[in-house]
């Protein structure tokens, strides 16, 4: 390797590794050691809903009800295929595709990503603040009669639901900016099939925010207690 | 630079990426339908078994990590291991603090294991 002169290398690649293929995996093992720390992250408000819907399950299927189902499945089908875009531009780069085919892939993405952030703001939260269920003295959240002694664990569900939905929300909006950055350096020819390192592992955090997405569907739109009527 | 040809990662193919897509698409229909069939505590188990095949679809096909080497295998099944330590010893405190195991014994562990569904 030492007798390598520098024009021999392929173009994105650190002199510290042995071949692109060692720093091809050094790159996505250290994205996954980060998403291992977000899959905890997120673990901790799992764990914590789990516990708290064992408790008090009737407020939670009430709270579950507040929420429109419709909204639910459209952005989850909504981040699938932002997903299957992402994959698709990351594809691109493998396969050698000019920078035209890979940013069109990305702003799709890009798209599809901020339509799932319009549903969730302009409708889902949006009328959730005019019925006034949305947790916190400021918004106004009012007890509603038929829920009884219910009531406090129907906010607390709401509780569940905003942090877990804000939380996804704030991963949303950082994958929009990672996605912009993408974006810019295609633009200016970073990527080849040699080296695609930041679209490879830009995508696994993409995938990342869609699976717990797949798990907050369900979670909070479904066996809330939907099917109990 | 030969030798540096062929380690640029596994191409997937587009059939596999459109497959796991509409597979992915059928699986959100399905749960959103089964979830207003009523069956009972197999509700939460059908929506979490269909959640995490979509799980596995995606870790595997999209995320290339059926074609990662053991080592970033190794470290993904120990982040998913610790989240299941997370889980199982948050609720075993608090699920197990009403449990009179002198007055009811083993037995009386199943009310507190059935409320989880």
């Amino acid at each position: 390797m030492a007798a390598h002169a520098a024009h021999e290398h392929p173009p994105g690649f650190a002199h510290q590794f042995e071949d692109t293929a060692q720093q091809k995996e050094a790159g996505t093992l250290g994205m996954w050691a980060f998403l291992v720390t977000e899959i905890l992250f997120f673990g901790g408000m799992f764990a914590s809903y789990i516990i708290y819907r064992s408790l008090h399950l009737a407020g939670f299927i009430i709270g579950s009800h507040l929420l429109e189902v419709k909204f639910g499945a459209t952005n989850t089908a909504v981040l699938i295929c932002s997903s299957l875009t992402m994959a698709l531009a990351i594809r691109s780069a493998q396969t050698g595709k000019g920078r035209g085919q890979i940013i069109w892939w990305l702003i799709l993405t890009m798209i599809l990503g901020t339509l799932f952030l319009f549903l969730k703001f302009t409708f889902e939260w949006r009328n959730d603040y005019v019925e006034h269920i949305v947790p916190s003295a400021y918004f106004g959240f009012q007890y509603r009669p038929e829920w009884g002694a219910n009531a406090p664990y129907v906010q607390m569900f709401m509780c569940f639901y905003f942090f877990m939905t804000g939380l996804h929300a704030l991963h949303m909006v950082v994958g929009l900016g990672i996605l912009t950055v993408l974006v810019i350096m295609t633009a200016r020819n970073k990527f080849s099939s040699e080296y695609y390192s930041p679209l490879e592992i830009s995508g696994l955090y993409w995938h990342f925010v869609d699976i717990v997405w797949i798990f907050l569907f369900p979670l909070l739109y479904l066996i809330g207690g939907l099917y109990r009527q | 630079m030969s030798e540096h040809s062929g380690h640029t990662g596994h191409v997937v193919p587009v059939s596999i990426y459109v497959s796991v897509f509409l597979a992915l698409m059928v699986g959100t229909a399905l749960t959103t339908g089964v979830a207003y069939i009523n069956l009972g505590r197999w509700n939460t188990v059908v929506a979490l078994a269909i959640a995490v095949t979509k799980m596995l679809l995606v870790v595997l096909f999209f995320m290339h990590v059926k074609y990662a080497t053991g080592l970033t295998r190794v470290v993904i099944i120990c982040g998913f291991f610790w989240l299941g330590i997370m889980i199982t010893l948050s609720c075993a405190d608090e699920l197990t603090r009403a449990w009179e195991i002198n007055a009811v014994g083993w037995d009386g562990i199943i009310p507190f294991l059935v409320r989880l569904f």
